[in-house]
């Protein structure tokens, strides 16, 4: 450390936080953590939520000033008072939430803050969107409005933006939590190709998987520090160890599945979305007690408002809803609540939760007006914090008080609130959009246990989920769906490369078919 | 002890929370009354011309302003609360501030922003002075149904709003807005009827409202209109904080989507809030249309009865930040300006529009959370760094 700034820079190439200190109040949030990124590897920060990782970046990248210790890169000691600085310093960030102005086009949010004068030259903006486009192989039309774009390829443009700068450390803040199965796979290879070109790249997640495809490097964070550093062979369940701390059970214990009678049955239900446009086309199933329903499917192909339209937030063209025999097909979400559907929204910040109540006011945000919490007009506080204390105990929900704000919960402390809402009531059908998403390891895990464990009770479990590790762990029947219209209803060990292929719209029969062929063609 | 534990917890967390909007809405209201000072010296010849000889004369530049400030601020601080009747005059401008800001600072915790209450109050000013002037009643039911006829015709005409809103996703700044003139113009037109106009009055001017139709004089100016509003803010409290309506109107304030997701009818809550909100700044109308006499001449409905009450009231929900009890402490202080502003004209012969500057600096402060944030650290920082030198010296 003495000699670092009269090293050969052959040595010294790379960026190094020395010792980062980071403290909110009495919170330490980064407690003396050292961490390299060298050139041309990528560098994985695996924690669980709240483990600081983000903090962490976030110092790098100029937006927190840090209480202690040290940037160094390329062997010269760093300081950023904003992003600016770090991005003079060929520092780049892709956030988890984009930074991108969603009425602007790509063009100009690539110019976004870098404009020269008072002439925009959108000519240059949009040659420079293409020679990235085609460098990094990272199509994007450099016309297109951010608003209308997917995820995936607002994700690209926020790569580019970074890649503009020429940034020479790259972070990935959480990329895949967004994304679909595919869209992660090309992220990967994009993310390879920038490591070979000699960029040094941080990959932020919690995803096990993913850390161990793409790793050149992995620190783990726990609590603020750094509790380990492990090679990319490292097994998922030490990998799960070091993160979460103790041993954790990654395969989900179930017992089969005893059905009983058929409690949510859907017919011919045709759903349109706010633009009017058809988005769920005549689809039929149903789900009996008991029992665990999977809806599979690319992000987008009518699983959002299949789910909303049961809820009863969604416009039903035509079909039957019918739960436990009753017709709900055009109930309000009140209703639908009452007669025992408990909904687990996708999108938790925005649907799920009121960042600005109480952890105790959203534990009762769909039955706040009924005995025991309130008679007559009159809410009883008493009743609610109880019901609060109740479930933060059962729900392992980690907040020192349930009257705090429920922005201050992490995102899995968040979820495992919004489950412990549904379940605490008497439910006869429970549908559940992506309950695992952007949440951690160890939350997951229990997750996980408290659904089969409802499905246990009689309750019958519709679940929306687009991660194909999810499906396979929880569901009994997996029901797959294509441009709002059912492709198939199949079993959860089907193949994977078979599930994938019904996902482009392909019967199970032929996609049987043609995997049969691949491997006898790869085998002959 | 769980529960005890809680409770501490939780009383600590509000202290804390509130410590930041005290300390903020404090410091706004020095910065007002400096810039106040600065603009008083700057408005008074006789006191800046002295400036031109600030240097040859210090004294006389600084002792000129110094008396003409302080002798402002006195009375302001005398006519306000030195006497009784100070105290009783503030009560008395207070109370409509109150309900209005009330029905501001309801909506807004809905996430509406009701420009409307002054609409909202001229009606019912209109509605409660007809009751009044009209008809014959025993005294106490003549109040009670002029007060209501009051609180139902406010609250219909912010309700009507909150339909619009909910039904065809009209913005309520806009029909708020629309609805401010809709009912300015109808004051002004019924008043040249036979049914509202004074007989043998060719101005637009009512009958009188008696007294059996008024509200009851208890002490000087205060009347029992104060306690009425300060009634209104203990039961907009509980609406808020104890009750499932202000639960379902906090949700959908905080986020719609959240709330319709749970259940909560979101159309349904922006009516019920705009209608309540209605009501209570028609509450504001009919402290004004049903006001004891003064100096024995009882207040007639007239176009300007009402004043800019509606107004008024946004710059007291802000500062009141929405609350119940800051609302009740910001229309105080607002009333109190208001009394003392006439206490300060008279004695040092400042313009009464200056109290309205002070009023919209305070609020000018403290919508502008940030810049005095940045300002108060400065000004301490200054006073170490000079204390610092002294030591050192």
């Amino acid at each position: 450390m003495t000699s670092s700034t009269s090293s050969p820079p052959a040595e010294s190439a790379g960026l190094q936080l020395k010792g980062i200190t980071k403290t909110f109040g009495s919170f330490v949030a980064n407690d003396a953590i050292d961490l390299d990124v060298r050139p041309g590897e990528i560098h994985c920060l695996l924690g669980e939520n709240g483990a600081g990782k983000s903090t962490l970046m976030n110092v790098l990248y100029g937006l927190y000033q840090p209480d202690g210790g040290q940037i160094v890169i390329d062997g010269t000691p760093r300081q950023f008072a904003d992003p600016k600085q770090a991005m003079a310093a060929g520092i780049g960030m892709v956030h988890q939430h984009f930074m991108l102005v969603e009425v602007f086009s790509v063009a100009e949010n690539l110019i976004l803050g870098r404009e020269p004068g008072l002439v925009v030259d959108m000519k240059t903006a949009r040659a420079t969107v293409r020679e990235l486009s085609a460098r990094y192989g990272l199509p994007v039309d450099p016309d297109a409005v951010i608003e209308d774009l997917p995820v995936g390829i607002q994700q690209r443009v926020e790569i580019l933006k970074a890649l503009a700068n020429d940034a020479k450390y790259l972070i990935f803040d959480e990329p895949t939590a967004v994304l679909t199965p595919q869209e992660i796979d090309e992220l990967m290879v994009v993310m390879q190709n920038l490591r070979d070109e000699g960029r040094g790249i941080v990959f932020i997640t919690h995803k096990l998987r993913e850390v161990r495809a793409i790793a050149d490097r992995i620190t783990v964070l726990r609590r603020g520090r750094v509790v380990g550093q492990a090679e990319p062979g490292t097994s998922e369940q030490e990998l799960a160890r070091l993160m979460v701390g103790r041993a954790v059970d990654l395969s989900v214990d179930k017992e089969h599945a005893a059905p009983g009678a058929v409690r949510l049955e859907v017919s011919g239900l045709t759903v349109a979305n706010a633009a009017g446009a058809v988005v769920v086309d005549g689809i039929d199933f149903e789900v009996s007690g008991g029992e665990i329903l999977c809806i599979a499917g690319v992000q987008g192909n009518g699983q959002s408002e299949l789910a909303d339209a049961l809820l009863g937030n969604a416009a039903v063209l035509s079909g039957r809803i019918e739960l436990d025999g009753v017709d709900i097909s055009h109930a309000t979400p009140r209703q639908t609540i009452v007669a025992g559907m408990g909904f687990v929204p996708e999108d938790r910040q925005h649907d799920g939760f009121i960042g600005s109540f109480t952890i105790a006011e959203n534990l009762v945000l769909n039955r706040y007006d009924r005995p025991p919490f309130a008679s007559g007009l009159s809410l009883d506080l008493r009743a609610i914090d109880r019901n609060a204390v109740a479930l933060r105990d059962e729900f392992d929900i980690r907040t020192p008080d349930v009257r705090n704000l429920g922005s201050s919960l992490s995102g899995g402390n968040a979820q495992k609130a919004v489950l412990a809402r549904e379940l605490s009531r008497d439910l006869s059908v429970l549908v559940a959009s992506q309950p695992t998403r952007g949440v951690d390891v160890g939350a997951i895990e229990f997750l996980h246990k408290r659904i089969v464990a409802e499905r246990d009770r009689g309750t019958a479990v519709l679940l929306v989920s687009t991660e194909l590790e999810e499906v396979e762990a929880l569901a009994d029947r997996v029901l797959v769906m294509y441009r709002g219209t059912v492709v198939g209803i199949v079993a959860p060990d089907t193949p994977r490369d078979v599930l994938g292929m019904m996902m482009a719209g392909v019967p199970y029969d032929e996609a049987v078919a043609l995997v049969r062929d691949a491997e006898q063609g790869e085998g002959e | 002890m769980m529960a005890e534990t809680l409770r501490t917890s939780r009383v600590r967390e509000w202290a804390r929370s509130r410590w930041r909007d005290w300390v903020i809405t404090l410091a706004a209201f020095v910065l007002a009354l400096i810039v106040g000072a600065i603009l008083m010296i700057a408005a008074d010849p006789a006191v800046s011309s002295n400036f031109a000889y600030l240097f040859t004369a210090p004294g006389l530049a600084l002792g000129a302003a110094w008396t003409k400030v302080s002798t402002a601020y006195a009375a302001l601080l005398n006519g306000a609360i030195g006497s009784p009747e100070a105290l009783a005059a503030t009560t008395a401008a207070a109370a409509p501030l109150i309900c209005a800001g009330l029905a501001v600072g309801l909506a807004f915790r809905a996430g509406l922003f009701n420009i409307g209450a002054q609409g909202q109050a001229i009606v019912a000013s209109m509605a409660a002075a007809y009751v009044g002037f009209a008809w014959s009643l025993p005294p106490v039911v003549h109040l009670v149904v002029a007060v209501a006829a009051g609180l139902i015709v406010g609250g219909v005409w912010g309700g009507l709003v909150g339909w619009l809103k909910a039904r065809t996703g009209a913005h309520e700044v806009i029909v708020t807005i629309m609805m401010n003139y809709l009912a300015a113009g109808l004051l002004a037109w019924t008043l040249t009827t036979t049914a509202f106009q004074r007989p043998g009055r060719a101005d637009p001017i009512s009958p009188e409202v008696p007294d059996s139709a008024a509200f009851p004089q208890l002490w000087g100016q205060l009347h029992l209109g104060f306690f009425v509003a300060l009634a209104a803010a203990v039961a907009v409290g509980w609406l808020l904080e104890r009750s499932t309506v202000g639960f379902a109107i906090r949700a959908v304030g905080a986020n719609p989507s959240a709330a319709g997701t749970a259940g909560m009818n979101v159309g349904t809550t922006t009516i019920v809030t705009m209608t309540i909100a209605g009501a209570l700044a028609g509450l504001a109308g009919v402290q004004a249309a049903l006001g004891p006499s003064v100096n024995g001449v009882p207040v007639p409905l007239t176009e300007g009865l009402v004043g800019t009450v509606g107004f008024d009231a946004i710059t007291v929900a802000l500062l009141g930040r929405s609350r119940p009890l800051g609302i009740v402490l910001a229309g105080l202080l607002f009333g109190g300006l208001s009394a003392g502003g006439l206490a300060m004209q008279s004695v040092a012969q400042t313009p009464l529009t200056l109290t309205l500057v002070l009023q919209a600096l305070v609020v000018l402060f403290v919508a502008a959370p940030q810049l005095v944030a940045t300002l108060v650290p400065f000004l301490k920082a200054r006073k170490t760094r000079v204390s610092l030198t002294g030591v050192d010296a």
